[in-house]
């Protein structure tokens, strides 16, 4: 059931090879689904553009459940991309996993917890920036130390609570996908006829689960970036 | 084996500094690439959209405001124009009256004329005929009377003993 991972070292830093082709198919993939969807804009909507406006329409709705559209506007595409991304990632993993000599090639880049955990640190660390730039250095300070000054190591624990929770959230529930049907498709449908036949209706309702897991996933995590940044921003909290 | 997986995952051994860099850098590339040819366009026909609608509500109303005051206008002038043809009937009214008055005057005058200028007429048909009656009368006088008497008489003598004559009749009646 284990397979390797095919790392490879290159100017002093360890890549997953893995994870570098799945970061490359899923962006690609989010790439050409977005282009082709926007090619022919009209006033008139039609088809994947209205597909579109609506993913729009609901991060929007996500910010503006979170914040005021006039600072949470500047945030819009970056939840547009969080959640496509993801969204994109965590259906990757699903119809297949190849492994090729004992090592996994493909997989949902989101089931490993490197990839999480950066886009994690990432919307922390945007927040933190943005936090800064639109309240200024004091005021940004001063957030350490509200409501009460003693709460202040709490304030740096939970900046990187929110980081691994954030990350290990989402790797969480796609690897435990990936494991559960790498059992059942490489394990139990091993095992004989019977043991195929035993298979398929586990797997299918694993397959339409993880189907809705993905999506909560990545609705979860563009979701909390904007918790987040709304946390940082606003002036108000 | 198969614990260790659960826990660590797909991370292997060591630590994956390039996948770090390797998903930060791919997913800023990704957001640069989707904001100029995906979202940009869309957010942009969706403002667009935005302000159509926005002008077309606008337009929608001012026209109302408009069709509003022309309807207005089209009611006064309808207005107006019934005032006027009442108006205009009334006066033909009075005219027609005042036409119909003079006709009838006319009419009348014309009527009066024509019945003196028909009794003149008789008159004059009347003494025509009495004097030739009277003509007659005389030569029959003097026939009949020279055929009873027998006896000649100048024409002059005879004439003015008719004229007599009748001139009696005439007052007897």
């Amino acid at each position: 059931m284990h397979h390797e991972a095919p790392i490879k070292e290159f100017l002093g830093l360890n890549f997953n090879l893995s994870n570098v082709l799945m970061i490359t198919v899923a962006s690609a993939i989010v790439f050409i689904i977005a282009l082709l969807s926007t090619r022919r804009l009209a006033m008139k909507p039609t088809g994947m553009q209205n597909f579109f406006e609506w993913i729009m329409d609901f991060v929007k709705n996500i910010i503006n459940s979170t914040m005021d559209w006039k600072t949470g506007g500047r945030f819009h595409i970056l939840g547009l991309t969080l959640i496509m991304y993801i969204f994109v990632s965590n259906m990757l993993g699903l119809p297949f996993a190849i492994t090729y000599d004992h090592t996994l090639w493909w997989k949902s880049p989101t089931a490993d917890p490197v990839i999480t955990l950066t886009l994690a640190a990432m919307v922390v660390g945007l927040s933190h920036y943005y936090g800064v730039k639109l309240k200024g250095v004091g005021e940004y300070g001063r957030d350490f130390i509200r409501p009460m000054p003693f709460l202040f190591p709490l304030k740096i624990i939970e900046e990187f609570a929110n980081t691994l929770t954030l990350g290990l959230r989402l790797y969480g529930n796609i690897y435990a996908g990936e494991i559960l049907l790498t059992l059942l498709v490489g394990g139990l449908a091993h095992a004989g006829v019977g043991g195929m036949l035993a298979a398929v209706i586990p797997t299918l309702v694993w397959q339409g689960f993880s189907i809705f897991v993905g999506s909560i996933q990545a609705f979860i995590f563009c979701m909390l970036t904007m918790v987040y940044m709304a946390h940082k921003v606003s002036h108000d909290h | 084996m198969l614990t260790n997986s659960l826990v660590l995952g797909a991370a292997g051994g060591g630590f994956n500094g390039g996948d770090i860099l390797y998903q930060l850098i791919m997913f800023i590339i990704l957001l640069a690439l989707l904001k100029k040819f995906a979202w940009g366009p869309l957010m942009g026909i969706m403002q667009q959209r935005e302000e159509h609608i926005a002008g077309e509500i606008q337009a929608a109303e001012e026209s109302r405001t408009e069709a509003k005051k022309l309807l207005e206008e089209q009611r006064n002038l309808l207005k107006e124009a019934r005032t006027e043809a009442q108006g205009l009937i009334e006066n033909a009214k009075k005219q027609g009256d005042v036409q119909r008055e003079e006709i009838v005057a006319a009419a009348r005058t014309e009527s009066e004329r024509i019945k003196e200028s028909a009794k003149l007429e008789i008159e004059q048909q009347k003494e025509q005929a009495v004097a030739a009656i009277r003509e007659q009368v005389a030569s029959l006088s003097v026939l009949i009377a020279s055929k009873v008497i027998e006896k000649e008489l100048s024409a002059a003598d005879q004439e003015k003993l008719i004229n007599e004559y009748i001139q009696e009749a005439g007052e007897k009646r």
